[in-house]
């Protein structure tokens, strides 16, 4: 394990985010002897049921009673325990979203929250399992902090951050069969910090969950045309990290967001809102899921479908560099 | 051990002093639900002055008992015994529901201390009580943990998924009572959605059940000793109940659910309420 590192994987690099997450969470356990770990009947596929194998007695299957679940887990904060909690992503936060949001977060108790299969990550599911809306949903419930990891190492870091973090905590994975982002977990991980992947000064991406892979990618194809793309890994959607946009506005003048989740309300929206509140003028354009039910497939093959997979991306930074930016030296007088 | 004369008497007269603030500070206030404040009046003052274990000095104690009042639009009547119980100064209710109080009409937990939980949108209440009384075990805890619940409250799903989860953790430190006024807002509970059988339906799934006079100090105090006495499942207390108890013009009147009182109407309520215990405590 790492020098200040509370917790290891082997192979990490090769899990999806749920494996490293079910494992840096029973790692966890010792640490934190109040963490009770609850699922409504998704242990295997969320795997918070690696935590329940090694404590049985602080791990609660509610069965299938999502919003109960969420309203024991405002209980047992209430009772002075740390309650972790992890269903799909849908289910947190459509069906529980009011338990989430009155019992939860208007409490602001110490709940952390794992919700997986977001986005169309598990695509041949449909509909009633996609979630689109989650990160929409989440960053609007005051006191809620609300992460969305680039990959498994990422999960772990942002769960074992999340144990220090105060008040409840909201982090979404997908299903993650993708290869990883980070090579190492020790990369300066902080929630609020966005990780610039890639440097560049011709156009920002700012990418959240599957989106970076995506993101480092077109910036790889981008380089050998000649252009060069930054790359923002915005873990953080709330608190935003709004230095490093205005940063990325000032000096690329160029941004497009990308996420797996639709282009209303998520990172594109949430980023959109400091550009425009900081009053610097660029080209914008939002990747994601446009304002429709997802067509049923593979993951990869809607990455592809919906535009912001790599090539997506690749295309989307021609259309911005096609445009005329006005060159404009004095930016204080702009705001 | 069953209440005394002596006991019932004082909690009588506590009565009468939660139900004429009540009145007071709905007519300050603009508007309260005035109904099933007055219907839940007697199970509170039970509770507050007898058998919960609470220190109003030291709201946060990890040992005490917690309540839970899940039927939350009876804030006015949780509000007026909580500060009666020196939680805060009683004199702050004269400003409940006004711009920036701390008091509004479902109480905040994070404002109002006292009060266990923030509570106000109904069926949450049974849930969050059960993680209290399991967050009890965990920790080794020997607290109880009481909830109410509405009757029109049962019509929500999610009360009876915490039923079952209730019951499948045995959790014998948890009582419930659902406050039986027999009204929701628009009207009787029976002729919008038929509720009963409520005790058999809490048997099926897993509950001591008891029945108790919501307003007979003697009735609800042996049904909480029995409670505290059962082993292995939750309890139940039905209590049977008036909406508006003690004031004529308001009981079992849907419409007084919720509403504002002028100085008229409160006089008229207090001398009601004040006839009532008049009569009652010789």
């Amino acid at each position: 394990m790492a020098e200040g590192m509370t917790w290891s994987v082997t192979d990490g690099d090769k899990l999806t985010q749920a494996e490293v997450y079910g494992e840096v969470l029973s790692q966890l356990g010792d640490r934190y002897p109040d963490i009770v770990a609850l699922t409504a009947d998704l242990a295997t596929s969320t795997k918070i049921g690696r935590f329940g194998k090694k404590y049985p007695e602080r791990f609660i299957n509610v069965g299938i009673a999502e919003n109960s679940m969420f309203g024991m887990a405002a209980g047992l904060a209430l009772a002075g325990l740390r309650p972790v909690v992890s269903t799909f992503a849908a289910f947190t936060s459509l069906r529980s979203a009011e338990q989430v949001r009155t019992d939860i977060c208007y409490q602001n108790l110490n709940v952390k929250i794992i919700s997986t299969h977001a986005g169309i990550s598990f695509g041949q599911a449909g509909s009633t399992h996609h979630c689109t809306e989650d990160l929409a949903v989440m960053r609007s419930f005051a006191n809620m902090t609300v992460i969305v990891p680039a990959d498994g190492l990422e999960t772990g870091n942002a769960v074992a951050a999340a144990m220090e973090w105060p008040g409840p905590v909201y982090i979404r994975v997908g299903r993650g069969f993708e290869p990883p982002v980070n090579k190492t977990q020790d990369y300066g991980y902080a929630i609020g910090k966005a990780i610039t992947m890639h440097d560049g000064k011709d156009v920002t991406i700012i990418a959240c969950g599957v989106g970076v892979l995506q993101a480092v990618r077109a910036a790889e194809v981008l380089g050998k045309q000649g252009l060069s793309a930054r790359v923002i890994n915005m873990h953080t959607i709330k608190p935003i990290d709004r230095d490093a946009i205005m940063q990325a506005v000032r000096e690329t003048r160029r941004i497009i967001t990308v996420e797996d989740h639709s282009t209303m309300g998520g990172l594109g929206s949430a980023v959109a809102e400091v550009i425009v509140e900081g009053g610097k003028a660029c080209a914008f354009r939002k990747l994601g899921v446009p304002d429709c039910y997802a067509i049923v497939g593979y993951p990869e093959d809607l990455y592809h479908h919906y535009g912001f997979d790599a090539d997506g991306i690749v295309a989307t930074v021609g259309e911005l560099m096609r445009l005329e930016i006005e060159e404009d030296e004095d930016w204080e007088d702009e705001a | 051990m069953p209440l005394t004369q002596e006991e019932i008497k004082g909690l009588q007269k506590k009565a009468w002093e939660i139900r004429r603030a009540i009145v007071e500070t709905t007519y300050t206030c603009g508007g309260s639900h005035i109904g099933g404040s007055l219907s839940q009046t007697d199970v509170l003052v039970a509770l507050y002055y007898k058998y919960l274990k609470v220190d109003p000095g030291r709201p946060e104690w990890e040992d005490r008992d917690r309540f839970i009042l899940s039927k939350g639009h009876g804030g006015i009547g949780w509000a007026s015994v909580l500060g009666d119980k020196g939680y805060f100064d009683k004199a702050l209710l004269k400003d409940f529901n006004k711009t920036g109080s701390p008091f509004g009409m479902h109480l905040d937990s994070l404002k109002v201390k006292g009060c266990d939980a923030s509570t106000g949108s109904l069926g949450h209440g049974l849930a969050i009580a059960c993680g209290l009384a399991l967050g009890a075990r965990l920790r080794g805890k020997d607290y109880r943990t009481y909830v109410m619940m509405g009757d029109g409250e049962l019509c929500e799903g999610t009360v009876w998924e915490a039923a079952i989860l209730c019951a499948h953790h045995k959790l014998d430190n948890l009582t419930a009572f659902v406050d039986r006024n027999g009204f929701m807002i628009d009207g009787p509970t029976e002729s919008i959605t038929t509720l009963e059988p409520i005790d058999a339906k809490f048997k099926a799934f897993g509950w001591e059940t008891l029945d108790a006079d919501g307003h007979d100090f003697a009735s609800i105090g042996a049904a909480i000793e029995k409670a505290q006495a059962v082993k292995g499942r939750p309890t139940v207390i039905i209590c049977a109940t008036v909406k508006g108890k003690c004031v004529d013009l308001m009981e079992a009147q849907a419409p007084w659910h919720y509403g504002g009182l002028n100085s008229d109407l409160r006089d008229q309520a207090l001398a009601c309420i004040d006839a009532h215990y008049k009569s009652l405590l010789g």
